[in-house]
């Protein structure tokens, strides 16, 4: 059970061109900012929508491939879709439409049931199986969602933003419990967010697209150490900049130069965390070698850190305590010197 | 307390306004000031009465009927394909609605008379004869009244979200199942309004009815058929006829009322 397919779709500007393969048992996050073409593919993998380029297999049937003529329609893949907002049949009940996809393939309607309600019990929908999707929450109908999709047993099931229609009180909870439900899964899982912690909660393999491609792939721990675009630093939290390396130097591409330890050459990523920054108010002496002067541009609080943003000719993020703003002073407008131990830059080849 | 944010309208307004709702509360009240009550139900079963309510009710069901059977389809190509000349399609499905009915009535007739463009071999090869024909009044009727159908449901089907037919699809329905376990019971409502509009304005069809089908009383003379003749020879069963119909007009009007006229 493993789903192979290379994905190229143009859609007006934007052409999509993505790789994926994924194991049974794996659960494979597509993670990017609206608009990188992340609901297309889903939708292209189900057969919503046709291919332009490549080929989609699942267990090495190949169901879509316009090069060889191949298509499966929709209604015959071995696929499970839980879409955005649910889509959940308005006229039918909670376990109607659990029953859904058995009653389409000629399941008798009392099996149908039968299954059904033990999937709305898997969920811990059971007492809300007469309800319409109106009366439910959205944890509610979300779960519903996935009961109906999971109840035929589909090889591969996606998942299109799982998690973006629920508020952040129920968000928490649903998400531990889509995680468990998704291991359960005996297929594939290919889940679709903008949300980093959603990703971090559900997945285990990550692929980072950006404007229709594929700008990162691996393992969270992975991202989180390298990334590799603006994107997925942001996304991490992380300091991020490019540049040309010679020896112990980086000249940033945006301006301005770093100090590494070690040696390090040609086109590289240099990684800072937030947390190796230093904030000054007078220019400091000593051992860090970096040194960048700059303006306060905010200050973000989180938990019991506080995010400043420093706008300087090299840009750059600390990360510090509270009482640290209090007495430093910070506000917007300040002027600060950071500083950066050189042991504290990560390097690695772009 | 509530804003009041419609203002009172100028004198002549006020005046010129109210002048129109007497315009058409009078006729109303006329023919029930004239209705006579205590002989209603002898009226109302007098032979040449009894037949044309009888021949209202099947040919108006008919004609629903055939807007169901002919309509839904349209309304599905019109709605979800992007077939070439739908536009053209949809102005000659709208023309009924615009035509004068007599004008449809000669329309049918020279296409399904007897010596008609179509007609003629109706006739000849299968010797089926609609004009002057129960049938004949079925088609005139649907004729002018299957446009309302298709109206407005093609406008349920547009404003049916398509993500429930991609579920249903990705659920394993094929087709015709998702039609129907999804989309008709979707698009319920619309097919509702649509046949009810469709059924009142059949129900009251009177010129491509008289001139296509002819006036035969037990055959082609429904109610506003009756009422026509009547008036001149009897007018308490034209005047029972016509209550019919208003009451027939007025549930019709109330049970639409929120689909006609969205607050």
């Amino acid at each position: 059970m493993s789903l192979e397919a290379r994905v190229g779709v143009r859609l007006g500007a934007l052409t999509l061109d993505v790789g994926l393969a994924a194991q049974p048992g794996e659960t494979v996050v597509l993670l990017g900012p609206n608009g990188a073409g992340k609901t297309t593919l889903l939708r292209v993998l189900a057969g919503l929508q046709p291919l332009d380029l490549g080929h989609i297999a699942v267990d090495g049937h190949v169901l879509d491939d316009p090069v060889l003529g191949a298509w499966t329609p929709a209604d015959r893949r071995p696929i499970g879709f839980v879409f955005q907002d649910q889509a959940l049949f308005p006229h039918l009940s909670a376990l109607e439409n659990v029953a859904f996809g058995l009653r389409a393939r000629g399941v008798r309607r009392h099996d149908a049931r039968r299954r059904a309600r033990v999937w709305l019990e898997r969920v811990d929908m059971a007492e809300h199986a007469a309800a319409r999707p109106r009366a439910l929450s959205g944890g509610q109908a979300q779960r519903v969602a996935l009961a109906r999709a999971l109840v035929p047993e589909p090889r591969v099931l996606l998942l299109d933003e799982p998690l973006s229609a629920l508020d952040a009180s129920t968000r928490v909870d649903t998400r531990r419990e889509l995680r468990r439900h998704l291991e359960a899964h005996q297929g594939v899982r290919l889940v679709v967010t903008h949300d980093p912690v959603d990703a971090m909660t559900l997945g285990d393999h990550v692929i980072v697209l950006e404007a229709g491609r594929v700008v990162q792939a691996g393992l969270l721990a992975e991202l989180r150490e390298r990334p590799r675009s603006r994107y997925v630093a942001d996304l991490v939290g992380v300091n991020l900049y490019r540049g040309a390396a010679d020896g112990g130097r980086i000249r940033l591409r945006d301006g301005g130069e770093l100090v590494v330890a070690g040696h390090a050459s040609g086109d590289v990523f240099a990684v800072v965390h937030p947390r190796a920054v230093a904030l000054h108010r007078q220019e400091p002496e000593g051992t860090p070698r970096n040194v960048l002067p700059g303006t306060v541009e905010h200050l973000d609080v989180e938990g019991d850190r506080v995010r400043v943003i420093v706008a300087g000719a090299v840009p750059v993020t600390a990360e510090v305590t509270p009482a640290a703003v209090t007495e430093l002073d910070l506000t917007a407008g300040t002027a600060v010197w950071a500083s950066i131990k050189a042991t504290e830059i990560s390097v690695y080849p772009a | 307390m509530r804003r009041r944010t419609r203002s009172r309208p100028p004198l002549a307004v006020a005046i010129l306004a109210a002048v129109a709702v007497v315009f058409f509360a009078v006729p109303v009240l006329g023919l029930l000031q004239r209705a006579p009550w205590s002989e209603l139900v002898d009226d109302l079963t007098d032979p040449v009465v009894r037949d044309a309510l009888r021949l209202s009710l099947v040919c108006s069901f008919g004609a629903t009927a055939l807007a169901f059977v002919l309509g839904l389809p349209l309304a599905w190509v019109l709605a979800r394909t992007d077939l070439p000349g739908r536009r053209f399609v949809r102005a000659l499905v709208l023309l009924p609605m615009v035509l004068p009915p007599v004008v449809g009535g000669v329309a049918l007739l020279l296409a399904f008379g007897r010596r008609g463009l179509v007609g003629q071999y109706l006739d000849a090869w299968f010797g089926v004869r609609l004009p002057f024909t129960t049938w004949g009044a079925i088609l005139a009727e649907a004729f002018v009244a299957m446009p309302f159908f298709v109206i407005v449901v093609e406008a349920g089907i547009r404003s049916l979200d398509r993500r429930y037919e991609e579920a249903a699809a990705t659920l394993g329905a094929r087709g015709f199942t998702t039609f129907r376990r999804v989309v008709l019971p979707l698009i319920a409502p619309s097919l509702v309004a649509g046949a009810a509009l469709t059924w009142a304005r059949a129900l009251g069809e009177f010129g491509a009815t008289i001139l296509f089908a002819g006036n035969l009383q037990g055959k082609t003379q429904t109610m506003p058929l009756a009422i026509f003749v009547e008036l001149q020879t009897n007018l308490g069963g034209a005047i029972a006829l016509s209550l019919v119909l208003l009451a027939v007009s007025v549930v019709v009007l109330v049970s639409l009322r929120d689909r006609l006229f969205p607050a």
